[in-house]
């Protein structure tokens, strides 16, 4: 049996342990929450970009654009979006393992497909694997701005409008609730598939300059917003995740205290009673 | 006076929303004001100053750094990248900003720097004229 003392180091130990996973577990939960509020407050933008690219594009069948024209893929790029630290369960392994399982599916080579990473996890993931990582943010804040991810947005669509690619899709973890949050692809160009996303968007407008002109300034911002989206919807699952995961920890905590408890107090009984006994003895032997 | 309700939304969430008697905004093609009643009219905004006048006379401005403007005659909505009102306008940081995008000018690197020092310049002397109120 283990000794006394070494029990009540590991008791110390784990207390401590469990005062730390509790802390972060309370400090994920207050970041969920305004993650999922910037989620919220981006709603109403993407709703409405949403709407009026839609009149635009239904409206006028002259019009047309090089983002809304499906051409023949010769090269696929992927953004993925994972956290920079770990200790959030399975929130990086689980995107991280869509992707690859999707990319072998899909694809035959390496040379098929690019891959844009978000976080570090994920960056760190595929450069060791050697996959072609053209482009990567580390770094981006709890709560991002739209300017912290305006660089990457602007230049995965850049990059769509050179042809270095000439599809774009993204995985991150779409946040459903605290404790489930669901691995999702999503294509973000061509623009394809589209929408309103209010009723009775049936109003025809005037264009100035050019509906061309318009969609020129509009696509971009709209495939951009929509990088964006995804980043605020992957950081509220992150947190999501971390508060779960931690609150698992402090859980398991609390079952190995217990247990470690019990073992301490039957060590010292087993010590107390050995100690009686050796007394008794030690009075038998003198009479 | 007629009124009709405006809405300035950016990805970090909605900026402004009021009932106002004219809008006075600076698009690509020129500058145009636009009244309640207005035939539905989408165009791209350029980075400059909208002015937003109240039904008893008095003014708002809020700095817009591009996107577009979309008009319903009961409805007006102003969609931008980013988008800040007058007065919670960080004009220390404006002026930093702008001192910046001289500096790199200056420099004259390789275009595609120049042209992104160019609009950062463009959006830093934007913000500082629209906290002045002058547009």
């Amino acid at each position: 049996m283990a000794s006394l003392r070494e029990v009540k180091n590991r008791i110390n130990s784990t207390k401590k342990t469990k005062a730390m996973t509790k802390a972060m577990q309370m400090v994920s939960a207050s970041k969920k929450t305004r993650a999922e509020q910037n989620a919220k407050s981006y709603v109403p933008y993407m709703e409405k970009v949403q709407d009026v690219v839609c009149a635009i594009a239904s409206g006028t069948t002259d019009a047309s654009h090089p983002m809304l024209v499906s051409r023949p893929v010769k090269k696929t790029g992927y953004i993925i979006i994972t956290s920079d630290r770990g200790l959030a369960g399975a929130y990086n392994s689980s995107v991280i393992r869509g992707l690859v399982n999707t990319l072998n599916q899909r694809h035959k080579s390496k040379d098929e497909y690019v891959i844009l990473a978000i976080g570090r996890v994920g960056k760190d993931y595929f450069a060791k694997r050697d996959y072609n990582v053209v482009d990567s943010v580390v770094g981006l804040p709890d709560q991002p701005s739209f300017s912290d991810v305006k660089a990457i947005a602007r230049k995965a669509v850049g990059m769509f409008a050179e042809g270095t690619f000439d599809e774009l899709y993204m995985y991150y973890n779409h946040y459903i609730s605290v404790i489930q949050q669901e691995v999702t692809e999503k294509k973000v160009l061509p623009i394809t598939d589209l929408a309103p996303a209010s009723e009775g968007v049936t109003a025809s407008y005037e264009f100035d300059p050019s509906a061309e002109a318009i969609l020129e300034v509009l696509l971009p911002q709209y495939a951009e917003s929509l990088v964006f989206g995804a980043i605020l919807d992957g950081k509220a699952s992150e947190h999501a995740a971390r508060m779960t995961a931690m609150k698992a920890a402090t859980d398991n905590a609390d079952e190995l205290i217990k247990s470690l408890d019990l073992l301490y107090n039957r060590a010292r009984q087993a010590a107390i009673t050995q100690e009686i006994t050796e007394i008794v003895g030690g009075a038998a032997a003198l009479e | 006076m007629k009124t009709v309700q405006v809405n300035i939304v950016t990805p970090d969430g909605p900026v402004y929303d009021s009932e106002v008697a004219m809008v006075i905004a600076k698009t690509v093609s020129g500058e145009i004001g636009v009244l309640p009643g207005h035939i539905p009219l989408v165009a791209p905004l350029s980075i400059g100053g909208v002015q937003l006048k109240n039904a008893d006379g008095k003014s708002n401005f809020v700095a817009v750094s591009g996107g577009f403007i979309e008009v319903r005659p009961d409805k007006i909505s102003i969609l931008a990248p980013s988008a800040e009102v007058a007065s919670s306008i960080d004009v220390a940081r404006a002026q930093e900003a702008k001192a910046r995008a001289e500096e790199r000018l200056k420099a004259k690197k390789d275009d595609v720097d120049f042209q992104r020092a160019e609009l950062a310049l463009k959006r830093a002397i934007n913000r500082i004229n629209v906290h002045e109120g002058n547009v």
